[in-house]
């Protein structure tokens, strides 16, 4: 017999509305309440990663946030009057920004707003992926000039987990670093199994060296959380001569994408569960150092780096 | 591309598991377990040392070969070679496939089974049947298809090793591991 929790959330809702009514809440509250909701539950959304550059000559101003409100503000109003901008600033320093967007002719959309947290000692901005691409370089140009800098670029980095986006780009996961002397296995605090002698295990060396090589890509600690990472072929078809005649020298386009609950953590456990030789490719290990989940790979010059993309 | 290189490397070596190359020890077998899915490799190997026996038995497991040639020295004389093969791998057939080439070709003579597992999976299946019943052929060994994830099978798998296991030590007399070749002939051959 199921519980029946309708009655439970209206009278919730009922309340709610009540208490809204008695202290006069307006838009504004409204959109505080769904700024704290979604940060609570921000890994509900896609995130985008975006990285803005100073202008030529320009000075690390001390971040004043009242100053950042109004020219925020100011630059979107001046394009598109019918807007709900609200802002909230959290612990960690991070200023989360509520855009609900209109038209010329319509109010706005309060429930397809967008989203962006950004950190004021930092040059990246993360922009929630729900928006309007045709609002985005409004949004972009209105960053910019709010906090000073001089241009912006969408990065190919995009995920769920907005910590895990954070810790890629402020590089707070566990980095690795080349010694040049290899070190031999650390004793581990690891109670020795109960092995029974009859039991062999053949290859412990080469158990030891995967852990090793796993342990000299990934580091030690959590890796961050990302959902997918995405790879974009426009190489040639490579194939037996006398196969089918594929004389046209054409791209053989390819997409490849791998998705996981945790991508990284996935590929650190493929060469210990023996399903890929160690170490990885490092189209796959670079994910974390080169900020990026989205690749371009091109004929003969191996991984090129996505150009620019201008919002 | 790196297990090639090492391949190559190792071979040169000539790092060959041989059938005859030790003396045997009284009343002991040794049993080579091959394969990438270690947790499977060890489930089975547990519930091989469970079942009674009458004899002294070492499970060595490896997921490739060559083994270390470091080891040689203290290795006893390996009596049976199980493949463990995982449809659901293509990494982990392609392993076999190289490990093949380090076995000499008197193991074929009934000293070497290929276990199949992950067959009921059908949708996970990256390895061809056809590809898997082709390496039976060629290398004249019977294939055993078994859910080792099921302790049922399991028991019954290691009970069949072992009965294996005892007619290649040369455990019982009057029958040779070159009976095994009769497990080959299926109704197609009539």
């Amino acid at each position: 017999r199921r519980l029946d929790m309708r009655p439970l959330k209206e009278a919730i809702a009922e309340a709610v509305v009540q208490l809204c009514q008695e202290n006069l809440a307006s838009i504004k509250e409204a959109a505080v309440l769904d700024i704290v909701y979604n940060h609570t539950f921000q890994n509900k959304r896609v995130w985008t990663v975006y990285q803005m550059t100073k202008a030529t000559g320009g000075e690390t101003d001390i971040f004043d946030f009242t100053a950042f409100k109004r020219k925020f503000k100011r630059r979107i109003q001046s394009s598109l009057i019918n807007v709900t901008i609200n802002f909230k600033e959290f612990e960690d320093n991070a200023i989360w920004i509520r855009i609900a967007w209109g038209t010329s002719y319509t109010k706005p959309n309060q429930y397809k707003a967008t989203y962006v947290v950004y950190h004021s000692q930092t040059p990246y901005a993360f922009i929630s992926k729900s928006i309007n691409r045709s609002n985005l370089p409004l949004l972009c140009q209105a960053l910019i000039v709010a906090s000073n800098y001089g241009d912006i670029r969408e990065m190919e980095l995009r995920s769920h987990c907005l910590d895990s986006l954070k810790d890629i780009v402020f590089k707070r996961y566990s980095q690795t670093f080349q010694t040049h002397h290899p070190k031999p296995l650390q004793e581990r605090n690891v109670a020795p199994e109960n092995v029974d002698p009859r039991l062999i295990q053949e290859d412990k060396s080469e158990k030891e060296r995967i852990q090793r090589v796993n342990r000299e890509v990934f580091g030690d600690g959590p890796q961050p959380k990302l959902e997918f990472a995405q790879y974009k072929l426009e190489t040639m078809f490579k194939s037996n001569p006398k196969m089918v005649n594929v004389s046209e020298r054409e791209s053989f386009r390819c997409l490849v994408k791998f998705s996981s609950p945790h991508l990284l953590e996935a590929l650190k456990s493929l060469a210990p569960a023996g399903m890929a030789d160690a170490p990885l490719s490092p189209l796959l290990t670079c994910i974390p150092h080169k900020a990026r989940n989205y690749f371009k790979i091109k004929e003969r010059k191996g991984v090129l780096a996505a150009s620019l993309v201008s919002p | 591309m790196q297990r090639q290189q090492r391949f190559e490397s190792q071979r040169a070596k000539m790092s060959v598991v041989r059938p005859f190359d030790k003396l045997p020890v009284l009343n002991s077998a040794a049993i080579l377990l091959v394969g990438t899915d270690e947790d499977l490799q060890r489930q089975l190997a547990q519930t091989i040392l469970k079942e009674k026996k009458d004899f002294k038995i070492s499970i060595h497991l490896a997921t490739s070969l060559p083994l270390p040639a470091e080891r040689d020295h203290i290795r006893p004389r390996i009596d049976l070679i199980v493949f463990m093969i995982n449809v659901q791998s293509k990494y982990g057939f392609k392993n076999i496939e190289a490990s093949l080439a380090h076995v000499d070709a008197n193991f074929f003579l009934g000293k070497v089974c290929f276990l199949v597992t992950g067959v009921g999976r059908v949708n996970h299946c990256s390895v061809d049947m056809s590809a898997v019943r082709k390496l039976g052929d060629v290398y004249c060994s019977p294939l055993v298809f078994c859910e080792l994830e099921l302790e049922g099978i399991r028991i019954s798998t290691a009970q069949r090793l072992l009965r294996m296991l005892q007619i290649c030590a040369g455990h019982v007399p009057g029958v040779s591991a070159l009976f095994f070749s009769s497990l080959m002939r299926s109704s197609n051959d009539e």
